[in-house]
């Protein structure tokens, strides 16, 4: 966050197929302003030295949470395919993934 | 007196008496529903014959003698907790048909518990906003002005306990999801402790943020509600193994030499000056209860939103990465191959706001992106929570404005990102920190619009939260005034 990156409706395509998301030209040109007016405000962190702190990624220290190895009941094929779109016999069926 | 309008407590004690009926209540409830939801839009989803069923089931068990913590009190769930056999949509289109195959923990909970559930509430897609207008079920009005919103992203659960659509219901806290919505409509909500409630079963957005809490009408039912919500839960693994009091045992428990923070961060120019005007009455009254009122510094207030607005967006483009139309939900009709299937599934199925949020995470996280903005955001987070930490050594509990203004209009913020992320202010820093936060009403506007003051305190303390929030709510006396539908 050196100085205030720029993204550019290209910047902004990338990171579209990277979240597997299809944007119109339309969405891509206010995606584009709105993320930058975001960007800008988050920019602002660049004031604080944080150098030697800490990062925090959770509320609460907790360490591992194990429990024991125990068989215990679960959903089966049947309940966990009947909301596939597209299912068939065990599996969840989607288009072709290779020519 | 309507039964709709009455407390969990109220009506506990006339089930207990024999007065009423659980079958007379839900049906007092549906009676307000068939009445006002049509103006308010609460509901995603009613659950009339489910209600009933479990109305008819609590009768017998009442007669049996078998009363438990909520046996017979009408709930609202927040369409974000799944329902098993009910479709739980999350207030998306991706989700529009999906049946969860199992109940969130507190779904199990509060039907132990001998709750009835009354249907789904209407939220933010995916909990991303603060005025339930990006629900792709259209937005909900707040009961106190139709053309306000009601805050969110848990509007449906705050108007159905304003406008008497339930007793109680259940909310999803990332950002200020109940706290916010609970001060514009002018009802009790709480934001318990990260890890005092289980998140199994809720659907998740941004997960070391969320936290699941109630919306009551006082600040009892808030004890009565926690009492059932809290505790560890094996299936979760954030959920913290730490004892539960019987959160009713605070209520009006007195708070004589209790030191009270100010925070000077929180009352800055661009706060509302009717809001302004009743949170220093609130002050004034926690002064007369015997409250110590000291200033405290919060100083990494103003980066608040920023490490929010990087943090919540990237865990959210992680958690909602799932949603690729194979297993559940939405899935386009017109893809060639297995890539296409996916970007028009999530073109079709996400709103704007969640794909803007999806796009803001993506990038942050993206190659070369990581530490500038997602360490960089995680490490003044750990500065957040130090400013707490210290500003608790110095007081028992900090009181803030929940809002910096009160509800606004439908419309008015909706092509202005940041303006809405705006309206967060005063609560993102509660959830960055996982400390628990309730909200309580304190006056109204000139206009007739609801205030809320924001009581915080340290992690699992939300005794202390409930203790305060009740001597204020008792001794403050603000006038009992409901919606006018």
């Amino acid at each position: 966050m050196e100085g205030i990156l720029k993204l550019t409706t290209q910047n902004v395509e990338y990171v579209a197929k990277l979240a597997r998301l299809e944007v119109t030209n339309q969405e891509k040109e206010k995606f584009t302003a709105q993320l930058n007016d975001i960007l800008l405000y988050i920019d602002k962190l660049n004031e604080l030295d944080t150098t030697g702190v800490a990062p925090m990624s959770h509320a609460i220290a907790v360490t591992n949470a194990f429990r024991e190895d125990k068989v215990a009941e679960s959903l089966g094929t049947q309940r966990a395919l009947a909301n596939a779109p597209d299912a068939r016999g065990e599996f969840f069926r989607v288009p072709k993934v290779i020519d | 007196m309507e039964l709709y309008s009455l407390t969990i407590h109220e009506l506990q004690e006339k089930i207990k008496n024999g007065d009423v009926s659980a079958m007379q209540i839900t049906e007092s409830v549906f009676s307000r529903i068939n009445a006002v939801e049509e103006r308010v839009h609460s509901y995603i989803r009613l659950m009339k014959e489910e209600a009933l069923a479990a109305a008819a089931k609590a009768d017998e068990n009442i007669k049996k003698g078998d009363l438990q913590p909520l046996t017979g009190i009408p709930v609202a769930l927040k369409d974000i907790v799944c329902t098993k056999g009910i479709t739980t949509t999350c207030g998306s289109h991706i989700l529009h048909n999906f049946v969860p195959p199992y109940n969130a923990t507190v779904v199990e909970k509060l039907s132990a518990a001998g709750a009835v559930f009354v249907g789904k509430a209407n939220m933010d897609e995916f909990a991303m906003g603060s005025s339930t207008e990006t629900s792709y079920f259209g937005p909900t009005h707040n009961p106190w002005d139709l053309e306000r919103i009601p805050g969110g992203s848990s509007g449906g659960s705050a108007t159905a306990v304003a406008a008497d659509e339930c007793i109680a219901s259940i909310g999803s806290d990332t950002g200020g999801s109940i706290r916010q919505p609970a001060a514009l409509c002018g009802v009790v909500g709480m934001k318990p402790t990260y890890g005092r409630v289980s998140r199994f079963g809720l659907i998740a957005f941004a997960s070391s943020l969320d936290q699941i809490g109630p919306f009551t009408k006082d600040v009892e039912d808030c004890a009565i509600m926690m009492n059932v919500l809290a505790g560890y839960d094996p299936k979760e693994s954030t959920s913290v193994k730490t004892e539960v009091p019987d959160y009713r045992r605070f209520i009006g428990g007195d708070i004589k030499g209790w030191k009270v923070g100010i925070p000077k961060e929180y009352f800055v120019e661009g706060i509302d000056p009717e809001v302004a005007a009743a949170v220093q009455k609130a002050i004034a009254v926690v002064e007369k209860c015997g409250g110590k009122i000291v200033d405290i510094t919060l100083p990494h207030t103003q980066y608040c939103l920023a490490v929010y607005y990087i943090i919540a967006p990237a865990e959210a483009s992680s958690n909602l990465a799932r949603y690729d139309g194979v297993k559940y939900g939405l899935r386009t009709a017109d893809a060639r191959d297995l890539m296409e299937m996916y970007t028009k599934t999530r073109r079709q199925g996400f709103g704007a706001e969640v794909k803007r949020r999806i796009m803001i995470g993506t990038y942050a996280l993206s190659a070369g992106y990581y530490d500038a903005y997602y360490g960089k955001a995680s490490q003044v987070r750990a500065l957040i929570r130090r400013d707490f930490d210290e500003a608790f050594q110095q007081c028992d509990v900090i009181l803030t404005p929940t809002t910096p203004t009160p509800a606004f209009k439908i419309g008015e913020k909706t092509d202005d990102p940041l303006q809405m992320y705006l309206s967060d202010i005063f609560t993102i820093s509660t959830n960055l920190a996982g400390i628990p936060g309730i909200s309580v009403p304190c006056g109204f506007t000139a206009a007739g619009l609801p205030i809320g003051v924001q009581f915080l305190a340290g992690h699992f303390e939300e005794g202390k939260l409930l203790q305060i929030a009740s001597t204020y709510e008792k001794n403050a006396a603000i006038e009992k005034r409901r919606p006018t539908l």
